[in-house]
């Protein structure tokens, strides 16, 4: 991918073709700006993973603290409503996604996307924190609120920071999984302007002519943030994704 | 996540608590879900029980016609033969693959470290990205994948294997594989890493070979995490969009459809609401089984988290 990205274009059609590039041609990295509409994508996508995991964040630390603090009735039922949202793919739901988008009128809008997304990632961070939250001892908080902090003050300033790995990883993964979204942006978005990375860039396939350099020079672009930053979270990931059943 | 679970046994406190005072706190999680899930399969329900317009409207309750209407579909039989050949052959050969890559980077190495990143790669990567890249390689003039094979003698002129009626739907399912696996080992790999180091030697000492040792005393109790891996993968590859629509569309025809794909082609290329709606409610009480499945096996949400 990477040596496709550097050939020219005479080069990518010829036959027969070789392994490596005859002419380096990094100058491919500069021109994609000007022959391809991806500063639009990358502002898409970054728009929307970085409001996805905001939102996630959000909705999510309340929920997993109280899940790992409290017990209360319809517990387990809300624990299976949460693992519903990590099983069924929004591809299995798409037409009842389309139409509920459409009677909100907010066909073709980033806020769609942005609640979309955060919602079917949310269970990840869910499992996750909780996890974390019930392995600190709620001693700690219980001398904070002796000393005068209010339960959210307590979470605030005690209890979030000792989770921090965890709250990184619940980030990280919402971004990526956001970042790498396909379905539900092809689906809902239309306007050009709008497409996230992924789905701008399919646009390349399909043409008769693909400009596969800059698709290539484009992927390289997308792909590479994505992958440091799940390296960086790696020993976390199967545990948020199991829902904890692998220890 | 393992010092987690020994330390939250001892030290937790848990209070009983009301619903309402759970609220404030559970209620926005609650709402997320409401409006991503609940609805869009009430939706998907309802839609699926009324006569609707090509242009959305809904007019009336028309009971299981648009079921009638998909079972008399003459397109739907080789599409979902096909669908039972993608699950099960990705996941089997998923799996297979997985086993001896997750004993390998439990070892250590040097390098093992670079090896465990290259695995990630595929899994970070969006598979909108990985399908597009295995459609270069696989191109049929300029790809990589011909090119070795012509200079090493295996083929005399160029294959299309993407579009290639013989081979289409297997090179879709490698790609598949491809993109499951670093997933599959990473839950297997987290099974191995619980299995303790005791047991093992216990067996060495008694004189069992490295694959006596793997075959009898890891692999049973690697039952767990073979499982979870499994059926997530079954839900995953069963929910398979874009390495099919990025590929091929599902073409020629419905050539390379899965049930998912095909449920998606009639509703937004042929307009063909009623009957994609009805597969729509169908492939949701697959995956529902299949989840329900999980839940008995694993107990996930009835553990103590």
């Amino acid at each position: 991918m990477f040596l496709t990205s550097v050939r020219t274009h005479e080069e990518l059609y010829a036959y027969p073709t070789t392994h490596f590039p005859q002419v380096w041609q990094w100058r491919n990295y500069l021109d994609l700006w000007d022959n391809a509409p991806i500063a639009n994508y990358l502002k898409s996508s970054l728009i929307i993973s970085i409001s996805a995991t905001i939102l996630v964040l959000l909705v999510s630390l309340p929920a997993a603290y109280f899940l790992a603090r409290y017990r209360f009735r319809f517990r387990g039922v809300f624990l299976l409503l949460v693992l519903a949202t990590q099983m069924f793919s929004p591809t299995a739901l798409i037409i009842g996604i389309f139409r509920e988008v459409d009677f909100f009128n907010l066909l073709d809008s980033y806020l769609a996307l942005i609640i979309l997304n955060a919602g079917f990632n949310l269970a990840f961070s869910i499992w996750l924190l909780a996890g974390f939250f019930s392995s600190i001892p709620a001693e700690i908080e219980e001398a904070a609120l002796i000393d005068g902090c209010s339960r959210v003050q307590a979470l605030r300033k005690i209890t979030i920071p000792v989770a921090l790995p965890g709250v990184v990883t619940a980030i990280i993964f919402t971004f990526v999984a956001a970042w790498n979204e396909f379905t539900i942006a092809l689906t809902i978005i239309s306007s050009v302007d709008k497409k996230p990375l992924p789905v701008g860039l399919t646009q390349f396939i399909g043409q008769y002519d693909i400009a596969w350099e800059y698709l290539f020079a484009s992927t390289i672009i997308a792909i590479i943030p994505v992958v440091v930053l799940f390296i960086a979270i790696e020993k976390y990931l199967v545990g948020g994704l199991t829902a904890g059943s692998v220890k | 996540m393992k010092s987690a679970s020994t330390k939250r046994k001892s030290s937790v406190a848990t209070h009983d608590v009301s619903v309402a005072s759970a609220l404030p706190w559970i209620g926005p999680a609650l709402l997320l879900i409401i409006l991503v899930v609940i609805w869009p399969v009430v939706e998907l329900v309802r839609i699926s029980f009324t006569d609707i317009t090509i242009a959305g409207s809904l007019l009336d309750f028309h009971g299981f016609a648009n079921y009638r209407e998909l079972l008399a579909n003459p397109d739907l039989y080789p599409v979902a033969r096909r669908t039972l050949l993608w699950v099960f052959g990705i996941v089997f050969f998923t799996v297979i693959l997985s086993l001896p890559l997750a004993q390998l980077i439990n070892q250590n190495f040097p390098g093992r470290k670079y090896v465990r990143w290259a695995l990630i790669f595929p899994w970070a990567a969006s598979v909108v990205m990985t399908s597009m890249i295995w459609t270069w390689i696989l191109d049929a003039y300029s790809g990589e994948f011909n090119l070795t094979l012509t200079q090493l003698g295996l083929i005399d002129e160029p294959v299309d294997w993407v579009n290639n009626p013989g081979s289409s739907f297997y090179v879709l399912m490698a790609v598949a594989v491809f993109v499951s696996i670093p997933f599959t080992t990473y839950v297997l790999l987290a099974g191995l890493q619980s299995i303790s180091n005791d047991i093992v030697e216990a067996a060495s000492v008694d004189g069992a070979s490295h694959w006596q040792t793997y075959r009898q005393i890891k692999f049973p109790l690697l039952r767990n995490a073979l499982l979870i891996a499994t059926i997530i993968n079954l839900i995953n590859v069963f929910n398979s969009f874009p390495i099919i629509w990025i590929m091929t569309r599902g073409g020629p025809g419905y050539e390379t459809d899965t049930t998912t794909t095909f449920a998606y082609k009639l509703a937004f290329i042929e307009s063909n609401m009623g009957q994609s709606t009805a597969l729509g409610v169908f492939n949701f009480i697959v995956i529902l089984l299949i989840v329900s499945l999980y839940l008995k096996l694993t107990k996930a949400t009835r553990t103590e988290l």
